[in-house]
């Protein structure tokens, strides 16, 4: 009897395991450029995220061995003035897509743990909330670029 | 019958020669807002007032270096206009003015300001005299509390102003000019005072 249940609980968590540790990604990634600052100061992250999947997806953390500290902060406009926040995650809708860009959701880029070079191409990965992992690849580009060197890529 | 002809013809002259206000793409803020006057510190601390800029045409953005989107994104559209503008950018500085000076040191923030433009030049000085110039231009900012690394952020806004050569607020750009207009509006400027 007890041993049934913990079979049929086990049977009931397997899939939400297979979920946690697939890799396999549902979206996936264009677009990736860093905006580099001089004098290790904060540097930002572009990506533009398409969801190719019926189920909405959340990007969550970005991890990368290239930076001490990585946040996803949400620029916003009161009227005139701008600030910043800390946001916990951003949606890409179903078969949509949403985009981390200028004036809006960004990465914080702090504490580079090498020197950045402009033209390399330093890799961060995306956390979802379903656990899959997609990593990526972003060319880093002077301070006055608008996007990445070769757009749509 | 030829005066019937002619005094149209000279009044819509007259009209013209009046409606001389040129088609601003961005605000017309002339006589609403203070002459360009500052003293603060430049390269080297050294300090650089308003009569040091007299005869360019200036660009100025409040804005603080520890600002990794908005101000880049500023900088670049004016960086972008002053290309967009050719040799006639010569006759333009941009002058970035943080309100940040407890971070943002005179040589860093030469190295930021030349990170966008060659003709970017980036000042500070103590908070007082910051505070003071702000609120000459009615920009209001505010410094946030400091994350667990000791970063903060400084709301702040992202208007542009820009100042003729005798140092006259003339324009305001807001977020929402994009760079042609921007292009636009220094190059009648610079036909008004060539």
């Amino acid at each position: 009897m007890t041993r049934r249940l913990a079979l049929a609980l086990l049977l009931l968590l397997l899939p939400a395991v297979a979920g946690a540790t697939s890799t396999a990604p549902t979206v996936s990634a264009h677009d990736a450029w860093i905006r580099l600052l001089p004098a290790n100061l904060p540097a930002a992250g572009y990506v533009r995220l398409d969801n190719h999947t019926d189920h909405s997806a959340r990007l969550v953390l970005v991890s990368s061995d290239a930076f001490g500290s990585i946040m996803l902060h949400q620029s916003l406009r009161d009227g005139g003035s701008q600030r910043m926040r800390m946001v916990d995650g951003m949606d890409i809708p179903a078969h949509g897509s949403a985009a981390l860009e200028p004036g809006s959701y960004h990465l914080m880029l702090e504490t580079p743990r090498h020197a950045i070079k402009l033209g390399e191409r330093v890799v961060m990965t995306l956390h979802f909330d379903d656990g899959s992992e997609l990593p990526v690849a972003f060319e880093v580009r002077p301070a006055n670029a608008s996007g990445p060197s070769t757009p749509g890529k | 019958m030829r005066l019937r002809f002619l005094l149209p013809l000279l009044a819509s002259l007259l009209l013209g020669a009046c409606a001389k206000s040129p088609e601003w793409a961005m605000n017309d803020v002339t006589g609403h807002l203070p002459d360009l006057e500052f003293n603060l510190l430049g390269a080297g601390n050294q300090p650089v007032t308003a009569a040091d800029l007299r005869g360019k045409l200036v660009l100025m953005y409040f804005g603080y270096t520890h600002c990794p989107d908005i101000c880049p994104l500023s900088m670049t559209h004016l960086h972008q206009a002053l290309v967009k503008l050719g040799p006639a950018a010569e006759q333009v500085r941009i002058v970035f003015i943080s309100l940040d000076p407890a971070r943002d040191t005179p040589a860093l923030l030469q190295a930021y300001a030349r990170a966008f433009d060659p003709r970017a030049i980036g000042l500070t000085g103590p908070l007082k005299t910051v505070q003071k110039l702000a609120k000459r231009y009615r920009i209001g900012f505010s410094l946030g509390k400091p994350d667990q690394h000791g970063n903060y952020d400084v709301s702040h806004s992202s208007a542009v102003f820009v100042f003729d050569r005798d140092g006259r607020a003339r324009l305001l750009a807001t977020s929402a000019d994009n760079v042609d207009a921007v292009v636009h509006d220094l190059t009648l400027l610079l036909e008004q005072s060539p």
